[in-house]
């Protein structure tokens, strides 16, 4: 149907002309803003101009009245600037800039429905054309629209003059002629005229035709075709892998050329595809400038903003995944770490705040920094707010490192910053940033110096449709590790001394600190390797916690293609996907956050899910502190808190009495009830003697009595607390003097044994 | 009046089914096949279908037959489906029948309700009956019980 045909074609008219808008007002804000810093520049004025007089012209033929209307003022604005009557003001460039806005959202409003939309912009068309009014006389702004594009190309008579090859008054000339008639072109024109040789005009034709090259050189292609290649080239790479693996047993030398040639060739065609994708940082950074100077505007601060490395590359879709999180951080910066130019002023800083963006490659991966020299993240702010928000108790918070406080920033529901802004601290932060990052396979951290600045990072993989991955093999099933996951490999010989067992729960010392240990075979139901003389452990991080993984073998890194699983498999929470192997088979690979949360190293709550990373953060590393060692059983070997213990006695069994089915002891006028580890906590082995080694434990204004096996000694050492290892009675497992001792949770334990007093008030 | 349908037929235990040719993609001899450890037992594993990924389901556990006899390798019928193609793994392939509507009957109540609701519905064929699978319950991995 050609009614239909038609329909079509406009619609594509009209989306042509969106993107072209969008991006034609992108670079408007950016060249207008540029223009406030070079004044005098007559490219980015001249640039400014086009970009909206584009808009206007093609808005037109659309019939878009409104826009039209609005982009003309805003026209004859910049007109004025161009025949220098008009000079650039803030207040001049902030009108021009809100015009902008209100452009974006009459395409918005047409990209939804086709229509302009009811939207009211008088207001900015009103300021607009005030910036007009002291002049009395209006300039005629009606400009035959195709000369002023043609103007991006120069004119084959400008050229010729300005190359010197005939004076202004011979081409005037020969315009003239044509202009009454004369049907030749012009370089014909002058050549007749003896005033120009063949060669200079031909000469001059080359340098315009460059110009038109340089407009014409790019290509729009959908993004979706580009994905479907990478798809196909992925393809390509598992069927070369395939092709590789036959040179091992081929010796048919043509047959190993070809295999070399397609090897070199696939690689480079991975690599090409790769690169349409990518696209310079700066495309995403250029929306900045201009969110900095509203920002900074409306909160009275001065910023100067300045970027390192804008021409990085990055896949598209983790670009598009970074936009917002990267706005979110400037804005923090601009609002929380940038001050008032007087209190700068005051602590000796010049009053321009200055906001650096840094993007560069290392290891295969994209760094981004942004970092601002303002004041810095006053960690008592935070810990004080961490405390009363209830992220931390003031107990961990007493002990986090510094390093551990910054970190308490990206706790979901924190915000330092006292009043809220409608810019920022509304609550949802840099949580939500942690977590978009996290979500593309990035890392954040955060540095701060107080009363110097502020500086965040963020490393993300450069594309994650091919990435590295380590190939394990257990229980005779191949699975592939995601290398951004992995620390390191241990391999440890003779591996029943160097992994020690804590109720089921296997840690290995790597280095001093205890790594808890999953058993992948055990975890995924694998069957068991026939004998162990040496353990593969893959160390590996999930959320801020390592774990080792326990594998049969470690087989080889290699490129895999991630490829999702079908949607009947989503339930399983430890795959990321599946890959297919050199030799066509499939391997799954293994997603190390679920993997850790489903063997609960980290909390359900932890990474993904967004909630609360920072008790991860305080588990890591419970500071310093004194603690009360003790043995239960033959084997036991426990700790408490020594600020919780009141007394150590040393009661004699036969004192020991019987109330309401509990055993007790008359103690210092009361009755204290007595807990028997041993018993509690199902170890073998307990003295039977006739001295009863006692803590007691004071709670609540009441006193508890834990019998154990021998008082060890106290020791006050600073230990790193698996809490994840958390077994009911037992808080976790540290190493104390040297050796693993597990850490009893008291306040648990009476909860157990119903002595805790809040419950026995409400029984 | 009469209408016709096109069913690609395979057998589990001796029983004939029969799925509509539209919906099959491809049928082909036994893959070598990737286990998924911890998902559900009908799902039997992951095969490579020329570089695509494809989920095979075990219909024989999906519906409650007893296992295949160790050393009989399964085909698979791969299927359409919106989100991707996937496997039903069956003990034999049968030819394409053509079938009549009006030899269509709604599954009979006495057939093992386990089974009963991946049929749709059987035909009298002049030596044996065909029974219609539901693809879609067929693949289907059972939805936890509401708990």
């Amino acid at each position: 149907m050609p009614g239909g045909e038609l329909l079509s074609e406009m619609g594509e008219i009209i989306k042509e002309f969106l993107i072209e808008s969008n991006e034609g007002l992108d670079r408007f804000d950016r060249d207008l803003m540029a223009l406030e810093q070079e004044p005098r520049s007559r490219e980015l004025l001249d640039s400014v101009f086009r970009a909206i007089h584009t808009i206007k012209g093609t808005g037109g033929v659309l019939g878009y009245k409104k826009l039209v209307a609005l982009s003309h003022v805003g026209e004859s604005v910049l007109s004025r600037m161009r025949d220098g009557t008009l000079a650039l003001t803030p207040e001049i460039a902030t009108t021009l800039l809100a015009m902008a806005d209100a452009l974006r959202s009459m395409l918005q409003q047409i990209s939804g429905d086709g229509g302009e939309g009811d939207a009211d912009h008088s207001a900015v068309q009103e300021r607009l054309a005030e910036l007009l009014i002291p002049q009395t006389q209006r300039p005629q702004l009606q400009r035959d629209p195709q000369t002023t594009i043609a103007a991006e190309v120069p004119r084959l008579g400008e050229i010729l003059v300005a190359s010197e090859v005939c004076a202004p008054e011979d081409v005037h000339v020969a315009m003239n002629q044509q202009r009454e008639g004369d049907p030749r072109r012009l370089g014909e024109i002058l050549v007749a005229a003896g005033v120009a040789e063949p060669s200079a005009i031909s000469e001059g034709l080359k340098t315009q035709s460059e110009h038109h090259e340089v407009a014409s050189n790019t290509l729009r292609v959908d993004v979706s075709l580009l994905d479907k290649l990478m798809n196909l080239v992925g393809e390509l790479v598992l069927a070369r892998n395939q092709v590789l693996q036959f040179t091992g047993t081929e010796k048919d030398s043509g047959f190993l050329g070809t295999a070399q040639r397609l090897n070199l060739i696939t690689t480079e065609l991975q690599e090409g595809v790769m690169k349409t994708r990518m696209q310079p940082i700066g495309n995403v950074w250029n929306k900045l400038p201009r969110i900095v100077r509203d920002l900074s505007v409306g909160c009275g601060k001065q910023v100067a903003v300045e970027m390192e490395g804008a021409e990085t590359e990055l896949d598209k879709t983790i670009l598009e995944a970074i936009k917002d999180p990267l706005t979110h951080m400037i804005r923090n910066a601009v609002d929380h770490g940038i001050e008032l130019p007087a209190v700068r002023t005051a602590a000796g800083k010049p009053p321009e705040g200055r906001l650096l963006l840094r993007a560069f490659h290392e290891g295969g991966q994209v760094n981004i920094e942004v970092s601002d020299d303002g004041a810095g993240i006053a960690t008592e702010k935070l810990k004080a707010r961490a405390i009363a928000k209830g992220i931390v108790v003031a107990e961990q918070a007493a002990r986090m490192s510094e390093r551990e406080l910054l970190h308490l920033a990206f706790a979901p529901g924190l915000s330092t910053i006292e009043q809220v802004s409608n810019i920022s601290g509304r609550g949802v932060g840099m949580d939500v940033v942690k977590t978009n990052i996290e979500k593309i396979g990035g890392t954040v951290d955060l540095q701060s110096v107080p009363g110097k600045g502020t500086l965040l990072r963020i490393k993300i993989p450069l594309t994650l449709a091919i990435i590295p991955a380590l190939v394990v093999t257990s229980g005779g099933e191949r699975f592939a590790i995601p290398q951004v996951s992995l620390i390191e490999l241990v391999r440890c010989d003779g591996a029943t001394r160097a992994i020690e067992d804590i109720h089921g729960a296997c840690v290995y010392r790597l280095r001093g600190s205890l790594l808890p240990l999953v058993y992948l075979n055990r975890e995924l139901r694998l069957p068991e390797p026939a004998s162990s003389e040496a353990v593969n452990i893959v160390v590996l991080q999930a959320a801020d916690r390592q774990f080792g993984l326990v594998v049969d073998e470690i087989n080889d890194t290699e490129e895999i293609v991630v490829k999702p699983l079908s949607k009947q498999l989503k339930p399983v929470s430890c795959f990321a996907g599946a890959t297919i192997m050199g030799d066509g088979a499939v391997a799954l690979i293994l997603d190390v956050l679920g993997l850790a949360q489903m063997t609960r190293v980290v909390s359900e709550s932890d990474g993904r899910s967004s909630a609360n990373r920072a008790d991860a953060a305080v588990a890591a590393a419970v500071g310093r502190e004194s603690w009360l060692l003790f043995r239960v059983g033959q084997q036991g070997r426990m700790a408490v808190p020594l600020s919780l213990v009141s007394r150590l006695e040393e009661f004699a069994a036969d004192d020991v009495e019987r109330a309401a089915g509990h055993e007790v002891i008359q103690y210092r006028g009361r009755v204290m009830p007595l807990i028997r580890l041993g018993a509690v906590l199902g170890y073998e082995g307990t003295d039977a003697g006739s001295k009863l080694p006692v803590v007691v434990y004071s709670s609540h204004g009441r006193n508890v009595g834990l019998v154990v096996d021998e008082i060890l000694d106290i020791a006050d050492e600073s230990v790193a607390v698996e809490q994840d290892r958390h077994t009911g009675l037992l808080r976790g497992a540290a190493v104390l003097q040297q050796r693993v001792t597990d850490l009893l949770d008291v306040p648990a334990l009476l909860a157990a044994q119903r002595l805790n007093e809040e419950q026995g008030a409400r029984a | 009046m009469k209408q016709r349908r096109q069913l690609c037929t395979f057998y589990l235990e001796r029983l004939m089914f029969g799925v509509e040719v539209e919906k099959v993609q491809e049928v082909i001899r036994y893959q070598a096949m990737t286990r998924i450890p911890l998902a559900p037992g009908v799902i039997a594993g992951l095969i490579n279908l020329r570089g695509q990924i494809v989920t095979a389901v075990d219909l024989r556990r999906q519906m409650g037959m007893s296992p295949r006899p160790a050393g009989e390798l399964p085909m698979n019928v791969v299927v359409r489906r919106e989100d991707g193609p996937v496997s039903m793994l069956v003990d034999e392939i049968g030819e394409v029948v053509e079938v009549d509507e009006q030899s269509f009957e709604p599954a009979p109540d006495t057939l093992d309700s386990r089974r009963r609701e991946f049929i749709g519905g059987v035909y009298k064929l002049k030596d044996k009956l065909l029974l219609l699978l539901d693809t879609e319950k067929a693949v289907a991995t059972v939805e936890p019980e509401a708990a």
